[in-house]
């Protein structure tokens, strides 16, 4: 009896969890449904039936080069994870294995940033980024994406590090291992999956900033999110449009969510359990 | 060689002594262990003779050679930590060989190494596995492998056998002297737990509070303790300590008597008590017993003995086992 019972409440949560599963998926299905439609069908009502056209892509890309907004799109989100990484690498190392009195306070201080609204800063980083002739370029963008994710990137790594215990580090100075040896053999091979699953996210959070992005660029340093939001036009919404570029937008950053996806889990559910 | 001398070493973490001068003496091949309860220092002790830990003052040398500035690495040593501190993402293999790659050694030299600790240690089965597929037991053979391979002049162990359960210490416990019998290099060894500083030991050095309360072989513990201390930690049950008039009868401000010199009867005898918990062992039972004008007493007596809760028995303790300490706390 115990077993059925076990069994229909296993079914339960199977269907439970597939539907809220696809509530969350299903304005981006219903964006990649609408991207195969003419405008007419777009705004002719709700259709999950598409006619299977693609002549929103060949307009969006005659229309603006998604290669060029692409590029940038790549530059920015993996260039300023680079720098994150080079920041916090040392920076969560140091907090890890040498704290003071102060590293719980500083840690504390970082993510507090993240608390303020982005709002709030626009003014003064606009005109730093204006007199300092950063607006529109892709260094600016990466120096500002790599600012604003710097303390998740911080955090992820301190706790990441923390949980190398500090003896196997001792054990290996016993070894006979010099300081780079540690380095190269003992705690990078240890840090490596802690580093990546950092890295993956952190890419997709610069991917998908949108706020910062479409304020400080115009045209040459412009990523995917500004390529979405040129399509939302004052003449009119261009649905079926609109949800091409989108589909363009979010499909290089799903494909490589979806083949690390085990690396990601292990990334945002790291600490819950030891 | 393994001779390891500590000439008034001290260590402070700021205002806080953790040792306050220690000066002592490991001859080579001795299995040397350091006892005593949490935080006495003795494994800090032990990280000073490592190198993990710098000295305050003082030097330590090692055959004679002053090692107090040196890199852990240099001092020939090698350590067993009471986590293992097995390297997770190395096999058995990679991990015996570790310390001979850090020096530099040949593949084959290596190889040979590898395997012949893995025999000594029954691990060539395990030798690709990684250390998150072994038993508790199997990963600290892996730690003793990667310190036997090196051949130091000295083994530290850190607590070893604390993450054991109680049957695999035991065995462990075997297994780590009969690799000090086969290897004949000086061990030093450190544990709160008395029995195995007893059972494994040529020389206890017992700590307390960072100093050195006394060091000797354990018999010479167990029968002439030189204080207070010494004597209520080694032997198992504790030894009774007794104040007040029972003891200013021998002439002493406290007077010592270890459960297996309680005489006991039925009918007569020095200390009328009455039993409360027996604990029955098969070969022993250990009463803890209510003396009338002493006190809480244990007392070890034989596995058949038929009393129970309530009871009242008369205990007389062996004359020429009685140890008496003065005011200080010391012998007399």
């Amino acid at each position: 009896m115990a077993r059925a019972v076990s069994t229909r409440r296993k079914i339960g949560f199977t269907v439970a969890a597939w539907v809220v599963a696809l509530l969350i998926f299903f304005p981006i299905l219903y964006t990649i449904i609408t991207s195969f439609k003419s405008e007419t069908e777009a705004i002719a009502g709700f259709s999950l039936v598409p006619s299977g056209t693609l002549e929103s892509y060949a307009e969006v890309q005659a229309q603006s080069n998604y290669f060029k907004f692409f590029l940038n799109s790549v530059i920015i989100a993996v260039g300023s994870t680079i720098l994150a990484l080079v920041v916090a690498v040392p920076a969560a190392w140091s907090m890890a294995f040498s704290p003071t009195k102060r590293t719980k306070d500083i840690l504390m201080w970082m993510l507090s940033t993240k608390m303020m609204p982005a709002v709030a800063v626009l003014v003064p980083i606009y005109l730093i980024f204006r007199d300092a002739n950063l607006l529109d370029t892709r260094i600016g963008l990466t120096v500002m994406l790599m600012l604003i994710n710097l303390p998740i990137v911080v955090w992820m790594l301190y706790t990441y590090f923390r949980e190398i215990p500090g003896e196997i580090l001792e054990a290996a100075r016993m070894d006979g291992a010099t300081l780079w040896g540690e380095i190269v053999y003992v705690l990078t091979p240890m840090a490596v999956p802690g580093i990546a699953s950092t890295m993956l996210l952190n890419i997709i959070l610069a991917w998908n900033e949108a706020f910062w992005t479409i304020r400080l660029t115009t045209t040459n340093a412009a990523p995917l999110t500004a390529f979405i939001a040129s399509f939302s036009s004052p003449q009119g919404l261009f649905w079926a449009k609109l949800s091409a570029a989108s589909t363009l937008a979010i499909a290089p950053i799903l494909i490589m969510g979806w083949f690390s996806q085990r690396q990601l889990v292990r990334g945002l559910t790291f600490g819950a359990v030891k | 060689m393994g001779n390891i001398n500590l000439k008034k070493v001290s260590k402070s973490f700021g205002a806080t002594t953790i040792i306050p001068e220690i000066d002592l003496e490991i001859e080579d091949g001795e299995f040397v262990v350091f006892v005593g309860p949490s935080g006495c220092g003795k494994s800090t002790l032990l990280r000073l003779i490592a190198g993990l830990e710098d000295t305050s003052a003082g030097t330590i040398s090692i055959d004679g050679r002053d090692v107090t500035g040196e890199a852990p690495a240099k001092r020939r040593l090698a350590m067993v930590f009471q986590s293992y501190a097995l390297y997770p993402h190395m096999t058995v293999y990679k991990n015996i060989a570790f310390p001979l790659k850090m020096a530099g050694e040949d593949a084959a030299v290596i190889d040979k190494k590898v395997k012949d600790a893995a025999r000594v240690l029954n691990l060539t089965n395990y030798l690709e596995r990684r250390p998150g597929q072994l038993s508790g037991g199997q990963r600290q053979r892996v730690a003793i492998g990667r310190a036997i391979v090196r051949q130091p002049s000295a083994f530290l162990f850190d607590e070893p056998l604390s993450n054991l359960d109680a049957a695999l210490r035991g065995t462990m416990r075997l297994e780590i002297s009969e690799l000090h019998h086969q290897l004949k290099t000086t061990m030093i060894y450190v544990t709160h737990d008395q029995v195995e500083a007893m059972t494994m030991a040529d020389k206890i050095v017992v700590l307390n509070a960072g100093n050195i309360e006394q060091v000797g072989s354990p018999m010479e513990l167990y029968k002439t303790p030189k204080n207070i201390f010494v004597a209520g930690f080694i032997g198992s049950p504790k030894m009774n300590l007794i104040d007040g008039a029972p003891a200013a009868k021998h002439g002493a401000t406290t007077i010592g008597v270890r459960p297996e010199h309680l005489g006991i009867s039925t009918t007569a005898g020095e200390w009328k008590a009455t039993v409360g918990v027996a604990e029955h062992l098969g070969s022993d039972t250990f009463l803890h017993v209510q003396a009338e004008g002493v006190g809480p007493l244990t007392v070890r007596a034989d596995g058949e003995l038929g009393v129970r809760h309530g009871d009242t028995i008369y205990l007389t303790p062996s004359p020429a086992k009685v140890h008496r300490f003065g005011s200080d706390g010391r012998a007399m």
